[in-house]
């Protein structure tokens, strides 16, 4: 298992925008995926997973990837949140 | 001819036929199936139809309006294929035995109560995202037909109940001229697509569809939020001016959008907006905004159960400056209590909350959520031209104490290595009459004023704005207010100092010319009456003002100023 914390710096938090393009990258893996804000731990898939955790700017999310491509997951999940600017890893 | 009214959500006339947008029936029961496995591949096929529908309308969105909004059927597809919606659903097919209808309205119900009880109107519009794919999932399961409005090609208007993003998108408008709801607000989605595309709307309605027929010929008045059915002649023709008015109107103001603000006499003012987040700062820029006169910081606090960080405070302060590329950005530190409340700040409940804790008396009773915000937007001071005012001030102590913890926490970054501006102007809102009456003295300390008229009328008549029976002593012409006003303009442009409005007054008609003759220096108002505003100012001459105005404020009453305006 791969994990790793990430700062949400976009102003309007994770918004359907970024979580949206982070979900749909995410469908190609056989691997797991979490993400973790609050105690609460959700699908990374599941983009209604990641808008219930309303997730504003400033937090930290901890995002959890384990299976047999979780290494390449992890890198999409690094480069798709900095391509949408709401995250500096 | 019969009249209807609602909320005028975006501007312009429209005259066409009526065309009833009618949801059907999507009533579920609960069935039960006797073989499942054939019910789940039911289901997956109405999802696959649904998904090639939503792939078309993101793409004719994408092409007729913007990728922006085509980005909300990314979402839908998204929900569509989402393993936590489809998952149990087929597992409720599979263990409970149920139709696929039953299956699919249970797990939604779910996922709206579940964003619908969110603390969050950002969230809370979620919920129709879930329930406008249900809807269409639905629709295939049952076999029923959801109308197109995307194939009509006559020129008609839209009545509703209400509309999904699905639906108005649709809008073509070449054919939809405009559209009436009977539910939904000026912030709903479907008016603010409307004022995109720029046709005429009006919504909350309330009765058009039980009233309505196709076919009627309806007159949509969204300046007004009037709706005219079975226009006479005479009335027919009335609007058909009023259209060609606003046309043209429009097509004047559009020209002023990156132009300077300047009278016919070659004077130059500022035309500022009023924003409450970030996310206002498009409308800022669309309609040639040349500051924000004011930057309502409490939005940051409200909808939410904790404070905001100053990271977060930083973030947004940063970005407004970053937006406005070095235009001047006035941002008034936290205006909490009153008529405005934070669930996690638990405050005594007050008599008379408008005569109490609240505004720059609260944050100097809470030194420690201040200095937050403080330290938040000294840092972000560096990204443009930021200008920091306090609001209600009474008293210069006050004044001093603000300003004291302001320097401070400089001091304290400074300090940090932190890069601090060395320009920031200081100054204060203008809404209490003593501060008016003190001005003179408050002029030597401070940078800047901004009066904001509807305290600063509230408390000069006495006269509390959210009691409707004292209503109408919210008079912004009265001599006394207008008295007031001057004594705060000529009391900074003594000391060398300016003067902004920042309140609804500065936006209006009548007020304008009073204010221009008054000298003062910067209007700031909503952004959807900037240009208008400008169009204004541009017809009139601040020398021909300035000889009015020692007769308007020996006027005796509102009414009287307002008939002198009218006149000239």
């Amino acid at each position: 298992m791969v994990e790793k914390t990430f700062t949400i710096t976009d102003p309007a938090g994770m918004h359907a925008r970024p979580a949206s393009a982070l979900v749909g990258s995410l469908s190609k893996f056989q691997s797991d995926i979490t993400m973790e804000f609050k105690d609460k731990k959700v699908n990374l898939k599941s983009i209604l997973g990641v808008m219930s955790l309303g997730v504003p700017s400033g937090s930290q999310v901890q995002i959890a990837a384990d299976g047999a491509d979780e290494a390449e997951a992890m890198e999409t999940i690094e480069r798709v949140l900095q391509e949408q600017g709401i995250s500096n890893a | 001819m019969s009249r209807l009214s609602g909320i005028a959500a975006s501007n312009g006339i429209a005259i066409a036929k009526a065309f009833r947008l009618e949801h059907p029936d999507l009533t579920v029961d609960k069935k039960n199936v006797a073989d499942p496995q054939a019910e789940i591949e039911r289901f997956g096929s109405a999802v696959d139809e649904s998904i090639a529908e939503l792939e078309v309308i993101k793409k004719r969105t994408a092409e007729q309006i913007s990728e922006k909004e085509a980005d909300i059927f990314g979402a839908h597809l998204l929900v569509l294929q989402d393993p936590e919606l489809i998952g149990p659903i087929t597992d409720k097919i599979k263990t409970d035995n149920v139709n696929a209808e039953f299956a699919l309205h249970e797990t939604s119900t779910m996922f709206v109560d579940m964003f619908e009880a969110m603390d969050n109107e950002y969230m809370k519009e979620r919920a129709a995202d879930v329930r406008d794919v249900t809807k269409r999932v639905l629709a295939h399961l049952l076999g029923v037909k959801i109308q197109n409005p995307s194939l009509i090609t006559d020129e008609v208007v839209i009545i509703a109940e209400d509309l999904t993003p699905s639906d108005t998108v649709q809008l073509n408008p070449q054919y939809i001229k405009g559209f009436i709801t009977d539910i939904g607000g000026r912030t709903s989605h479907s008016a603010i697509l409307a004022r995109t595309l720029e046709i005429p709307a009006v919504v909350g309605a309330k009765s058009a569809m039980s009233s309505i027929q196709n076919g009627t010929i309806v007159i949509i008045d969204g300046l007004e939020g009037e709706i005219l059915l079975d226009p006479d002649e005479a009335t027919l023709a009335e609007y058909k001016e009023k259209q060609t008015a606003f046309a043209g109107q429009k097509a004047e103001w559009a020209k002023l959008k990156n132009e300077a603000t300047v009278t016919k006499d070659g004077v130059a003012v500022e035309l500022g907006a009023n924003i409450g987040t970030p996310k206002d700062l498009t409308g800022v820029l669309e309609n040639g905004g040349e500051a924000i006169g004011l930057y309502r910081t409490e939005f940051l606090y409200m909808g939410r159960d904790n404070f905001p960080t100053e990271q977060e405070q930083f973030d947004a302060y940063s970005a407004v400056l970053k937006g406005m590329e070095g235009k001047p950005t006035v941002v008034r530190t936290l205006d909490i209590g009153g008529d405005k409340e934070l669930s996690y700040l638990k405050l005594p409940k007050e008599l008379n909350p408008f005569l109490g804790l609240r505004a720059i008396r609260l944050c100097l009773e809470m030194p420690d959520m201040f200095r937050t915000q403080l330290r938040a937007l000294l840092r972000a001071s560096v990204h443009g031209n930021l200008k920091i005012m306090f609001p209600m001030i009474a008293t210069l102590d006050e004044f001093r104490e603000a300003k004291a913890l302001l320097l401070e926490e400089k001091a304290k970054l400074e300090a940090e290595g932190v890069e601090v501006s060395d320009s920031i102007e200081v100054g204060i809102m203008v809404e209490i009459p003593s501060t008016a009456v003190m001005a003179d003295t408050f002029a030597k300390e401070v940078d800047f004023f901004s009066i904001g008229t509807n305290d600063l009328i509230q408390y000069t008549m006495a006269a509390d704005r959210m009691n409707e029976s004292v209503s109408y002593l919210y008079q912004p012409y009265n001599p006394a207010i207008l008295r007031l006003v001057k004594t705060v303009i000529d009391a900074s442009h003594k000391e060398g100092k300016w003067t902004g409005m920042c309140g609804e007054m500065a936006g209006d008609e009548i007020a304008i010319p009073i204010l221009l003759g008054l000298g003062l220096d910067e209007f700031s108002m909503s952004a959807s009456s900037i240009l208008k505003a400008r169009s204004q100012l541009s017809r009139l001459s601040k020398a021909d003002m300035e000889g009015h105005v020692e007769h308007i404020l020996g006027l005796a009453t509102s009414q009287e100023v307002e008939d002198y305006v009218n006149k000239l």
